[in-house]
C-alpha cells in the first residue's frame, strides 16, 4: 500500500485506540459479554429470582426440556411458517413490482416512494391498525365482500390468524424488497437481453431464462435478510393476537418474552433464544456458501 | 458507496423500455392501472387511520367514507394526548432517538474510520468480531443485557434506553464501505499538509461521506423511534415509557375507542413520515446500496 508509510505508525495506533474505544466498550459490555453469558445461562436451572451463583448447572437439560415441550414445537412451526410465507411471497411480489417500475414512465419516483411507505411505519402501529382492519366487520372483509367473498373472522380463527399476520409482514417488507430488486435490475447487462430478443425470446422467456437467474444473488441476499428478520418477529403478533388463538400465532419471540418478563425460566428461555440463533446462523452460512462460490 | 452513473441509468431504462414491446401502449396502461390499484392497497391502511382518527364517534368508524375524512374532529387528538401522557412518551422517545442517532452516526463513524484507514494490531480480527455480532439475534442477548442493565441500576432510566445501542455494527459496516470508496490520495495530501489522522476524519472523510452518514442517521432514527421490545423490557413506570409502548397500553385500555387510538397512532407515525418525505432520496438510495453490497 503506497502512502501508508507517510503517517507514523504510532499516530495511527493512538488514533485507532481513541476511535475504537467507545465502540468496543459499548459492544463489549452489551453485545459480547451478553452473548457469552447467554450461552452459559442456557445451561443453568435458574428462575431469575434466586441467586444466579447458586443456580445448578444442568448441562443440556434446558434443551432437552425444549424438545419435550409441545408449546416449543408449536412455536417453532409457527415461526418457520411465518418466515417462509413472508419471505417467499414478499420476494415474488417485490420482484414483480420492481419489474413493473423498471421502465421509462411517468410517476416512477412517486410510485416507488408510495410503495416504500409501510417500511417506515412502526411495527406496533402497523399491528394495531391491521388488527382493526382484520376485524370481522373490518375493511379487509368489506373489500372481499365486493367480490362476493365472505371473509372469516381472521384473527380469532386458528386457521386464518397466521396468514393475516403474514399479509401484514409482506405489506411492511414489500417496499424494501422492491427497492433492492430495482437497483439490481438496473445493473443487468443490456447486451444479453438484446441477444435474447434476436433469438426471438418473448417476455416470459426473458423473465424465466434471463432475469430470474441473473438476479439470483440479489434474491438470495433478500431471502436471507428477510428470513433473519422474520425469525425474530415479535411486535406484530404481540399487537395483533398476543399469540392466540390457541397458540396459532405464538412465535418463538413471544414465548421467550413471556418467560423472561415473568422471570420464570431464564435458562429455558435462553436455550430457546439459541434455537433462533441456529436458524439465523444456518441462513447466514448458506449465504456465505452461495456467495463464496460465485466470487 | 456505489451509485449508478448517468450512462448506466440510461442503459437500464432503455433496456427496461424494451420489456413491453408487444402492444406497448395498452400494456403500459395496464401496468399503470395495476400499479395504482397496488398503491391503493398499500397505502389504504394509512388513509383509513387518518380518516378514522377524525371521525366524531367510535360508532362511525365502519361507516363510509373510509379513505378520506369528511368530519374533522381534531379534538380527538387533544383528548387522546390528554388521556395518556403522550407528551411524556414523545419526549422520552425523542431523547432516546436523538441519542441513538448521534451515537450511531459519530461513534460508528469513528470505528469505521479506524477499520478503513488506520493500521493497528488485530484490525481485521476486531472487524470480523463486529460483523459476527450482526448474526446474533436480539433474543439471545436480550436476557443477559437486561440483567447487566439491572446490575448497573439502570432499569427505568434513559441510560438503559440509550447506552446499550449507541453503536451499531451495521452502521460501522456501511460507513467503512463508504470510507473505503474515498480516494486515499486525499488523506495523503492532508497528511502531507500536516493534518493529523484524527483531524483527517472530521475535516476530510466525514464531509465527503454525507450521503452514507445521512443513510445511517435515517436508519438510526427509524430504529429508535419504532423500537419496542427493549424499551418494553427495561422501563417500568409510565414516566419512562416510549411512544410505541404508550400505543400498546392505550390499545389495551381503550380497545373500543378507535377514534382516539387512531389519533394516537397518527401522531406517533408523523415524525417518521415527515422525515421520509424530506429525505426519501437518501432512504431509497441507502436501501438500494444494501442490496448492491450483497
Amino acid at each position: 500500500m503506497p502512502g501508508w508509510h507517510v503517517r507514523r505508525r504510532s499516530e495511527q495506533r493512538w488514533t485507532a485506540l481513541v476511535c475504537l474505544l467507545p465502540a468496543v466498550a459499548i459492544f463489549g459490555v452489551f453485545n459480547i459479554v451478553p452473548t457469552i453469558w447467554a450461552a452459559r445461562l442456557a445451561l443453568l436451572d435458574w428462575n431469575g429470582m434466586s441467586d444466579i451463583a447458586k443456580a445448578p448447572f444442568i448441562w443440556f437439560d434446558n434443551y432437552l426440556r425444549l424438545c419435550q415441550a409441545p408449546e416449543f414445537w408449536n412455536s417453532l412451526v409457527v415461526t418457520v411458517e411465518y418466515s417462509l410465507g413472508v419471505t417467499a411471497l414478499g420476494l415474488i411480489t417485490g420482484l414483480l413490482l420492481a419489474m413493473a417500475l423498471n421502465r421509462r414512465m411517468r410517476g416512477r419516483v412517486l410510485y416507488r416512494v408510495l410503495y416504500f411507505t409501510p417500511e417506515i411505519a412502526s411495527t406496533v402501529a402497523a399491528g394495531i391498525v391491521w388488527y382493526y382492519l382484520f376485524l370481522p366487520n373490518g375493511l379487509v372483509n368489506k373489500f372481499l365482500h365486493l367480490f362476493g367473498i365472505a371473509g372469516p373472522s381472521w384473527l380469532s380463527s386458528s386457521v386464518w390468524a397466521l396468514p393475516a399476520i403474514i399479509v401484514v409482514g409482506i405489506w411492511k417488507r414489500l417496499g424494501f424488497n422492491m427497492v433492492v430488486y430495482l437497483a439490481a435490475l438496473q445493473g443487468l447487462p443490456v447486451e444479453l437481453y438484446e441477444a435474447a430478443e434476436i433469438d426471438g425470446a418473448g417476455p416470459w422467456h426473458k423473465l424465466i431464462f434471463l432475469t430470474v437467474p441473473l438476479l439470483k444473488p440479489t434474491t438470495l441476499l433478500l431471502a436471507i435478510m428477510s428470513l433473519i428478520d422474520a425469525f425474530q418477529v415479535f411486535a406484530l403478533p404481540y399487537t395483533m393476537t398476543q399469540g392466540g388463538p390457541m397458540g396459532a400465532t405464538e412465535v418463538m419471540g413471544l414465548l421467550i418474552f413471556r418467560e423472561a418478563r415473568g422471570l420464570l425460566h431464564m435458562g429455558y428461555a435462553a436455550a430457546m433464544s439459541w434455537v433462533i440463533f441456529a436458524f439465523v446462523f444456518a441462513a447466514t452460512l448458506l449465504q456465505w456458501r452461495v456467495f463464496g462460490k460465485e466470487d | 458507496m456505489r451509485t449508478l452513473t448517468d450512462r448506466e441509468k440510461k442503459k437500464a431504462t432503455s433496456q427496461a423500455g424494451k420489456w413491453s414491446t408487444p402492444g406497448s401502449r395498452l400494456a403500459n396502461l395496464a401496468v399503470h392501472a395495476a400499479l395504482i390499484i397496488g398503491i391503493f392497497m398499500v397505502i389504504a391502511p394509512f388513509l383509513w387511520t387518518i380518516t378514522a382518527s377524525l371521525k366524531s364517534k367510535p360508532s362511525m368508524i365502519w361507516r363510509a367514507p373510509y379513505f378520506y375524512p369528511t368530519t374533522f374532529a381534531w379534538e380527538n387528538y387533544v383528548e387522546a394526548w390528554k388521556t395518556a401522557s403522550f407528551s411524556r412518551f414523545y419526549l422520552n422517545t425523542a431523547i432516546m432517538t436523538g441519542a441513538l442517532v448521534l451515537g450511531q452516526v459519530f461513534l460508528s463513524a469513528m470505528a469505521a474510520y479506524a477499520f478503513a484507514r488506520l493500521q493497528f494490531f488485530g484490525r481485521n480480527t476486531l472487524f470480523l468480531v463486529f460483523l459476527g455480532t450482526t448474526m446474533i439475534p436480539f433474543f439471545v442477548i436480550m436476557l443477559p443485557s437486561y440483567l447487566i442493565v439491572e446490575k448497573l441500576g439502570w432499569l427505568d432510566t434513559y441510560w438503559a434506553l440509550t447506552v446499550p445501542r449507541l453503536v451499531s455494527a451495521f452502521a460501522i459496516f456501511l460507513l467503512r464501505q463508504a470510507f473505503l470508496g474515498i480516494p486515499k490520495e486525499l488523506d495523503e495530501a492532508a497528511c502531507m499538509d500536516g493534518c493529523s489522522a484524527w483531524k483527517t476524519l472530521w475535516l476530510i472523510i466525514m464531509p465527503l461521506s454525507k450521503p452514507a452518514l445521512a443513510a445511517v442517521a435515517i436508519f438510526a432514527f427509524l430504529f429508535g423511534w419504532n423500537d419496542f421490545l427493549w424499551p418494553l423490557l427495561v422501563t417500568r413506570s409510565p414516566e419512562m415509557s416510549t411512544i410505541q409502548i404508550g400505543l400498546t397500553s392505550f390499545q389495551g385500555r381503550y380497545y373500543n375507542d378507535q377514534v382516539h387510538l387512531m389519533a394516537a397512532v397518527t401522531t406517533a407515525t408523523i415524525p417518521s413520515l415527515l422525515l421520509f418525505i424530506v429525505a426519501q432520496r437518501y432512504f431509497v438510495r441507502g436501501v438500494a446500496t444494501i442490496g448492491l453490497k450483497g
